[in-house]
């Protein structure tokens, strides 16, 4: 069922968005109409106005889902789910030629020699200017200026069309000719002819778009994706060949050669003459590996003549055009229905970047949250929510301490001469203690849901157990609230985030120390809650209970207690909040269950599905969580604000 | 016998800036059982001090009070209480109110159940036990802490303002509850109040207070009570006599808020 819906995603997909899109249009509608009812009140800021309104509701859950289903690109998978593959084709092509671009002023201003000439000038001029500063000796400065003075003229020459190679132009005429030919074929709507039978099974074999993970089905499927792909292999080619050509003509390999020379000479120089000292020999030596750096940028003859290039650069522009055309309708469907990102090939795979790579499609989150909902799979070997079967014995010796065994009297027994123990009163005491015997399962539930849960329900239970005693202590004795509020003020104020690393340390990383930072976030709200409770209790209601004969434990028990419990009940509601915050935190910094632990791992792995399904489920739950808390509110103080 | 006998009676407050406050200045009085007492003084004269030193709550700086002869050292359930606000236990209905004195002895349940019904009755809120108390207006609550006070049987009944917080017609009523009750169960009740007229009403004697010190101004001896347990109030409030008195007293006490506030000019 789960498989069936998952393989129709795409189809649900589509009628949900018509359907939202319905949705959205008659709410607005609706709360049009009703707004133009209400034109007769002319009370601005009457808060009436501001009550009810379920088509507005409507109204902004379906904008939301609209969005989500927009930028994630799954309105874009649901209407047209080849898109992304072919897409994956384009951008084969673009990668592929995206080299031989960059010489020119395409994406950019200048043409790569120009940048370069403007760029190594500057550098060599630099270090002219700063020669003075390295302290040589006469002749060794005049040396350096020469070796500068070549390398620029090593550099210029290299624009030189008298200089150039002979073969180097045809070549270039030749990768301007192929490049023009296969720009033929990129128009015709038949090349590169039928698909192979082994093409298309293995076109049909790889999954679909984000069947698994996030990825894009890399091979082509359709006849346009068919044509791109061999058109970026063809281009891909002429890319290489084009960058083997290099204008290394013999002109700049005598001049480079000739630099070379001198630099090495003037270095051994250098190190011949024992006069100088270490630093000068160092402030020479520094000077001689930039003179070398410079050589090594000028020598691969990557400056061409001007206009040398012409052929090449006419031949990538008329393809560019023919690339932008060919994509016809897919480049407007790209444009409107995939924002906010593009889709990138890399060396074997494709893959969505910007919003379709951080903001997982709906419908492929909700598949990630049933996937890993099976228990069989679950998350690093753990289930989100499930139960496993959990001997009774075993559950009661938890709760046990083992000492009680020591406390009945008598020894344990000991093996006699035989080698036989013979168990006495003393010793089964201790097996039922440590739960070594054979008891009845029950289910109990687990998973990383069910630990997240118990960890907050366990901190708070202490929290309040312990809190809202020593708060009403605190809110009727004067020695209490002066003793125990610096201790409990001390340590509230600080972030419970902030003791995490302590208390992880000392407690450790399993459950103990979670539920220890819990209990210290939900102690100091239950006390504060208490105690304002206990202070607000009306002194005439405690008069009366007196009069009426009322013990002070019953007063405690039977006024006082009630009295607080809108502020108790509302500081277990803030402790839920903040333990559930905090706990997902604490989890985070360790631990090996917990949503948070989910999170964090999913967030090691960048596997936003995952992460989105984790903050859901955070979510829902501290939703739940606080949706109990308020219908019990209403259940046990109808009377708040009333009395 | 279980007469109220107030022996010099003083209380000194001190206040946290050092300045002693003179709440009640030898106050004496003797109250048989049986009567109705109502007193009344401008803010500040000491009246619900006297109270609270009745009541218990408060123990005077020289000087006893006693009920039927024992000496009053703390709250207990021979004297019972009224408050303006009623003081009730919202998160109680109504019957858990009426009967918590008598569940917090560990009464028997039955017959705390009859008793129950039987006060709903008398002060008109029969059937209204397993309502809840916020549900109810402020001349129910009223009349549900007179139940919840008077089902413990007390020697004494005090009241403080009990009827301030009320409209006028439901204080009207109210008053006649109390006289109502007052006849039938011959109750000493000790009435606090701000409002003349009601003093008038509910007072066989009564007790004008004046402030700094708070002491005994006046004792009158009132035939109104009595009336209004036959006589329509109304009509005995448009008696010349009770015109008269009234313009005595609150001239009396105009004459003591003027000489707190100094005799302002208007």
């Amino acid at each position: 069922m789960m498989d069936f819906l998952f393989e129709q995603r795409n189809t649900i997909v589509a009628f949900l968005i018509i359907g939202l899109i319905i949705a959205l249009t008659l709410s607005i509608i609706k709360g049009r109409q009703i707004m133009a009812t209400e034109r007769t009140d002319l009370v601005f800021g009457n808060p009436a106005k501001a009550l009810g309104g379920w088509y507005w509701i409507i109204t902004g859950m379906s904008f939301v889902l609209l969005i989500w289903f927009y930028f994630s690109w799954d309105a874009a998978r649901a209407y047209n789910p080849t898109a992304a593959n072919e897409l994956c084709q384009v951008a084969k092509v673009e990668s592929a030629i995206k080299p031989m671009r960059s010489l020119f002023p395409i994406d950019k201003q200048n043409l790569r020699g120009t940048d370069l000439i403007a760029r190594d000038s500057a550098q060599l001029e630099r270090i002219n200017n700063n020669l003075q500063t390295f302290a040589l000796q006469r002749a060794e400065e005049v040396e350096a200026s020469a070796i500068l003075a070549s390398l620029k003229s090593a550099l210029v020459d290299q624009a030189n069309p008298a200089y150039i190679k002979s073969n180097l132009i045809p070549e270039f005429a030749g990768i301007a000719q192929r490049i023009n030919s296969l720009n033929a074929s990129f128009s015709n709507p038949t090349f590169p002819g039928p698909p192979t039978n082994d093409q298309k099974a293995a076109a049909e074999a790889q999954p679909g778009w984000g069947d698994t993970g996030k990825e894009i089905p890399v091979l082509p499927a359709t006849p346009l994706g068919y044509r791109y792909a061999a058109i970026a292999a063809e281009i891909r080619i002429i890319t290489k060949d084009f960058s083997k050509l290099r204008n290394t003509n013999p002109h700049l390999l005598a001049q480079v050669a000739d630099i070379d020379r001198r630099i090495k000479a003037a270095k051994a120089q250098t190190k011949a003459n024992l006069d100088l000292s270490k630093s000068e020999q160092d402030a020479r030596s520094k000077l001689y590996s930039q003179l070398n750096k410079m050589l090594k940028r000028i020598d691969d003859g990557a400056v061409y003549p001007p206009n040398s290039l012409s052929d090449v650069h006419l031949a990538l522009l008329a393809f560019d055009k023919t690339h932008i055309e060919q994509q016809g309708s897919l480049k407007t469907f790209d444009t409107w229905m995939m924002p906010g990102g593009r889709i990138m090939a890399g060396n074997s795979a494709c893959s969505e970047q910007g919003s379709g790579r951080w903001l997982p499609k709906p419908s492929d989150t909700l598949g990630t949250l049933v996937r890993i909902s099976d228990p069989d799979i679950g998350f690093k070997d753990v289930p989100l929510l499930w139960y496993r079967w959990q001997p009774v014995g075993g559950m009661l010796a938890f709760l046990l301490p083992d000492w009680i065994a020591n406390l009945v009297p008598g020894e344990y027994p000991r093996h006699n001469q035989y080698g036989e123990i013979n168990s006495n009163f003393k010793s089964k005491v201790q097996d039922f203690v440590t739960g070594n015997y054979e008891s009845f399962s029950i289910p109990i539930p687990m998973g990383h849901m069910w630990d997240s849960i118990i960890r907050v329900v366990i901190g708070l239970f202490f929290g309040i157990i312990l809190g809202v005693p020593l708060g009403l202590f605190m809110g009727l004795s004067r020695f209490a609230k002066g003793f125990f509020d610096p201790m409990v003020e001390l340590y509230r104020p600080v972030p419970p985030l902030a003791w995490a690393p302590l208390i992880l340390t000392i407690f450790g990383i399993q459950d103990d120390g979670k539920i220890f930072l819990l209990f210290m976030v939900a102690f100091a709200i239950m006390v504060i809650s208490a105690r304002t409770g206990a202070t607000g209790t009306q002194l005439s209601k405690i008069h009366a209970a007196h009069s009426l004969g009322a013990s002070n434990r019953q007063i405690l028990r039977r006024v006082i207690l009630p009295n607080s419990l809108p502020e108790i009940l509302t500081g277990i509601r803030i402790s839920i909040g903040v333990c559930w915050g905090t706990l997902v935190a604490a989890e985070m910094l360790a631990g090996t269950t917990g949503i948070g632990f989910v999170e964090n791992v999913a967030r090691k792995q960048s596997d936003y599905e995952v992460i989105w399904v984790t903050i859901i489920i955070l979510g829902v739950l501290g939703l739940m969580f606080d949706l109990i808390m308020r219908s019990v509110i209403t259940r046990t103080i109808p009377w708040r604000g009333k009395g | 016998m279980s007469d109220l006998v107030s022996d010099n009676l003083n209380m000194k407050f001190t206040t946290p800036s050092g300045l002693v406050v003179h709440a009640l200045k030898d106050v004496s009085f003797n109250l048989k059982k049986g009567e109705l007492l109502s007193v009344l003084g401008p803010s500040g004269c000491g009246k619900t001090t006297l109270l609270n030193i009745v009541a218990g709550f408060l123990n005077p700086t020289s000087g006893t009070v006693k009920l039927g002869g024992t000496e009053i050292r703390g709250p207990g359930v021979d004297r019972g209480m009224v408050f303006q606000q009623g003081a009730l236990f919202e998160w109680l209905t109504v019957a858990q109110n009426v009967d918590f004195g008598l569940r917090m002895k560990g009464a028997d349940p039955i017959e705390t159940a009859k008793k129950v019904d039987e006060w709903l009755e008398i002060v008109g809120l029969a059937g209204f036990g397993d309502t809840p108390t916020y549900q109810l207006s402020g001349g129910m609550q009223q009349r549900i802490a007179l139940a919840r006070c008077l089902i413990n049987d007390p020697d004494l009944i005090l009241m403080d303002e009990p009827l301030g917080a009320l409209d006028a017609l439901t204080r009207e009523k109210m008053q006649s509850l109390v006289l109502k009750i007052w006849k039938e169960t011959g109750k000493t009740i000790m009435i606090i109040t701000h409002s003349v007229e009601e003093a008038l009403m509910l007072g066989e004697r009564l007790f004008v207070m004046a402030p700094r010190p708070g002491r005994l101004h006046k004792e009158y001896q009132l035939p109104f009570a009595e009336m209004g347990l036959t006589q329509d109030p109304r009509d005995i409030k448009k008696t010349q006599h009770f015109g008269e008195i009234r313009e005595e007293i609150l001239s009396m006490i105009w004459d003591m808020e003027e000489e707190i506030m100094g005799g302002g000019t208007l």
